[in-house]
């Protein structure tokens, strides 16, 4: 019902299947000649654009792109090395074959012939568009109409172009090649880092079963990052939450003093904070001296050796560097809190408590929803908090991952460190998995993505 | 008879009003050493970086002797670590990634607030997916395909890392487009009636009435730059000739530098926090304004 009526928002006769079975000759040569349609209706440089994408797509393929389709099921085979040359009589460096490049150039090539068939899709429809017209009696649009569009009605094409090319390069292509990653053997265990080949669902197998290390590895790491995630943003949320209602109640004096206090703490950069915590908090860090000559304890605190205090003191940390955020949204919306609902419910002899859990509490959930989602799903991606201040120790020897390793730093040190692209690749796909399990169960339900336009 | 209950309740007031002070007093001194607790390490860097005993733990807060030499040594002694160089490197790649990245983030909100196109629901819903990806996952990706386009090599290692910082800039429109969906609609839908195009409505309309979330935009988009560390080790690497000021930072707290250069690095972070505290403070406003909405009630 609703996918129906979203359709038709947009409903055109200028589909594929008319133009194909409705258009004229020229139309239909269009899916051979691209450009031929918009030609014969007088959209001349319209015309030529696209025979020119025709052109050079035909050019790219037949210089390189065939031979990068063609070596992308077998990732390459040649080694480099040196071959007897028997007419010349020497020995000659071959160069072999670079599996990554080839996958990389093997990606690009797919995706560029996708978009190939999309320029040619649009074509054929255009074609079609202009014969219609023409067969109309209507004014065709000339190349200058349709720049003109661009700045009107087209004017998302002009805007969303750029934006929408660095997007396509800088972050769906890296995807794309990185997915591609996660099916081949391209690690350094067993020396693929040169040759390798496409190996299946077997790295999906290593990581999920619990029979080799890596699977034995990641069992205990998910759970860490689910049980991180969990403490972080609700310890922040709730602790931020009862210290902006602290400072904003009505007895609680020079309240912008404490709030700068707090909010200062955000203005400094989080790498600076993260070192200097960490670099206090080490075994002979300024904490532990100086708890030890006041006597307070006699052997040092293993804020980073040992496992559960590592873990407990990364959450604290971490309280540290989010409280302010949560303090700082939460006294803005508890500024905009309707003031008659509280006096209603003074009226109607509400006490505060009760004021607080039928009044206030809800009202912030409402508004901060969507926020505790993003955070959510930021600490399950949180990578700095980790990796600056334990670094993911303590690392027991001879294991990839550290106890206060999360999925993300797993992957980078897989991938960085190790040079398991492979293995890492699958981390990030299941990372993803479970992030958008997350996501699309709650942010379909938040009020604004159900009801964009409830402002206007 | 009358009396007696009047002396009966302000007694009663009275307790309670004392009860109310203690309660207030408790308050107060747990606000007062929770302030401590976040205040004490940014204390513990200022004074760090005017300590003239060098080394990591010293186990006094107050330095013996202070110095100013921690400051001066970062922009004279450049043999191993030049931090001016950093400083200038992070500038240039923060003003260019953040031209672009504001441009971008402004087009695609607007585009995504305001205009009604058959792609416009299904690239919400690709930002979103990619936004759940690990943005680590691709750096490695990233720097396979740089390498292809020869960006990694000498001075286009700079343009690799603005085009890191801006390319994919646009996914990130929530916040811009929140902004622009509270601007009223019988304003555009007036200009239009009046011979505007859609582009003129952008730039002469949107835009102005937007100034907040232009200069949040701004302000966030330059900021990246000086906060990420972990791009710019990954593409950059040992190329210690450009390094931004996070890198340089980070490195000198590396085993072979620490012990010399803790104090220096200290007055590093010092000088890095402050323009970016004062970016901050000067945000702040902006921040709410843009959060708020456009058209105040």
């Amino acid at each position: 019902m609703k996918i129906a009526k979203q359709k038709s928002d947009f409903a055109t006769p200028f589909t594929l299947k008319n133009a194909l079975s409705k258009g004229n000759i020229f139309t239909r040569l269009s899916a051979i000649i691209m450009g031929l349609g918009n030609m014969a209706s007088g959209q001349l440089i319209k015309g030529v654009i696209y025979l020119a994408i025709e052109i050079s797509y035909i050019g790219f393929m037949l210089t390189q792109g065939l031979y990068y389709l063609k070596m992308f099921p077998s990732l390459g085979y040649r080694k480099e090395g040196e071959v007897w040359n028997a007419s010349k009589g020497v020995y000659e460096y071959v160069e072999g074959d670079n599996s990554v490049l080839l996958l990389l150039y093997g990606v690009v090539t797919i995706a560029m012939t996708v978009l190939f068939i999309y320029f040619l899709c649009d074509n054929i429809k255009s074609a079609y568009k202009a014969q219609y017209f023409k067969e109309q009696g209507w004014k065709i649009k000339s190349f200058k109409d349709d720049i003109k569009d661009l700045f009107d009605c087209n004017l998302h094409k002009f805007l969303m172009f750029l934006p929408f090319t660095g997007i396509l390069i800088f972050t769906i292509l890296p995807l794309l090649f990185m997915i591609s990653m996660a099916f081949t053997n391209y690690s350094d265990i067993g020396n693929h880092l040169v040759l390798f080949d496409w190996v299946g669902l077997k790295n999906f197998v290593l990581v999920l079963g619990l029979g080799g290390k890596i699977g034995k590895t990641f069992w205990p790491v998910l759970g860490w990052t689910l049980i991180w995630a969990v403490c972080a943003t609700f310890s922040n949320f709730f602790l931020g939450m009862i210290l902006a209602i602290v400072i904003n109640r009505k007895e609680t004096h020079c309240k912008a003093l404490w709030r700068l206090c707090f909010v200062i703490s955000i203005a400094v950069p989080q790498f600076v904070t993260l070192l200097i915590m960490r670099t206090l908090l080490q075994e002979n860090g300024a904490i532990n001296t100086m708890l030890i000559n006041a006597g307070l304890i006699k052997k040092a605190l293993p804020f980073w050796t040992n496992a559960t205090w590592a873990r407990v003191t990364i959450i604290l940390v971490n309280c540290w560097i989010g409280i302010p955020f949560t303090m700082l949204q939460v006294t803005g919306v508890l500024q905009n809190v309707p003031a008659e609902l509280y006096e209603a419910a003074k009226i109607d002899g509400a006490n505060p408590v009760q004021i607080y859990f039928k009044i206030t509490l809800p009202y912030i959930m409402f508004i901060m929803g969507p926020y505790i989602i993003t955070q959510f799903t930021g600490n399950i991606n949180n990578f700095n908090v980790i990796y600056l201040l334990s670094g993911g120790a303590p690392q027991p020897i001879g294991q990839t991952a550290g106890k206060t390793d999360l999925l993300v730093t797993w992957l980078y040190k897989l991938t960085i460190d190790y040079k398991y692209y492979n293995i890492g690749a699958v981390i990030g796909i299941l990372t993803f998995i479970v992030l958008s399990i997350v996501a699309l169960v709650t942010y379909r339900n938040t009020a604004s993505y159900k009801d964009e336009e409830g402002f206007q | 008879m009358t009396q007696n209950v009047k002396m009966e309740k302000t007694k009663r007031t009275r307790s309670f009003s004392s009860a109310r002070k203690v309660k207030n007093i408790i308050i107060h001194v747990i606000l007062a050493v929770l302030s401590l607790i976040w205040l004490f390490p940014i204390f513990w860097v200022i004074m760090t970086s005017f300590r003239k005993e060098s080394g990591v733990n010293v186990n006094y807060f107050f330095p013996k002797h202070l110095t100013l030499h921690n400051y001066t040594r970062l922009f004279t002694d450049t043999q191993v670590i030049n931090f001016p160089r950093m400083f200038l490197n992070t500038l240039e790649i923060s003003i260019f990634s953040c031209m672009i990245a504001t441009l971008f983030v402004l087009c695609t909100s607007y585009c995504m607030s305001r205009l009604r196109f058959k792609m416009r629901k299904p690239f919400m819903n690709l930002a979103m997916i990619l936004g759940l990806f690990p943005a680590f996952m691709s750096m490695v990706a990233v720097y396979f395909i740089l390498k292809l386009a020869g960006l990694t090599q000498g001075g286009l290692i700079k343009l690799a890392l603005v085009l890191i910082y801006s390319a994919g800039a646009g996914a990130g429109f929530y916040i811009a487009k929140g902004f622009f969906d509270t601007v009223p609609k019988s304003l555009t839908e007036a200009a239009i009636l009046d011979g505007c195009s859609q582009f003129q409505v952008f730039y002469k309309i949107i835009c102005p009435l937007s100034k907040p979330i232009i200069v949040y935009t701004i302000l966030t988009a330059f900021l990246g730059p000086w906060l990420d560390f972990i791009f710019v080790k990954v593409i950059v690497g040992a190329n210690d000739q450009y390094w931004t000021v996070s890198v340089g930072l980070y490195n000198m707290l590396e085993r072979e530098f620490i012990q010399k250069w803790y104090t220096s690095w200290a007055a590093g972070a010092v000088l890095v926090s402050i323009p970016i505290t004062l970016l901050f403070i000067f945000m702040q406003k902006f921040y709410v304004d843009g959060l708020s909405g456009a058209v105040k009630g």
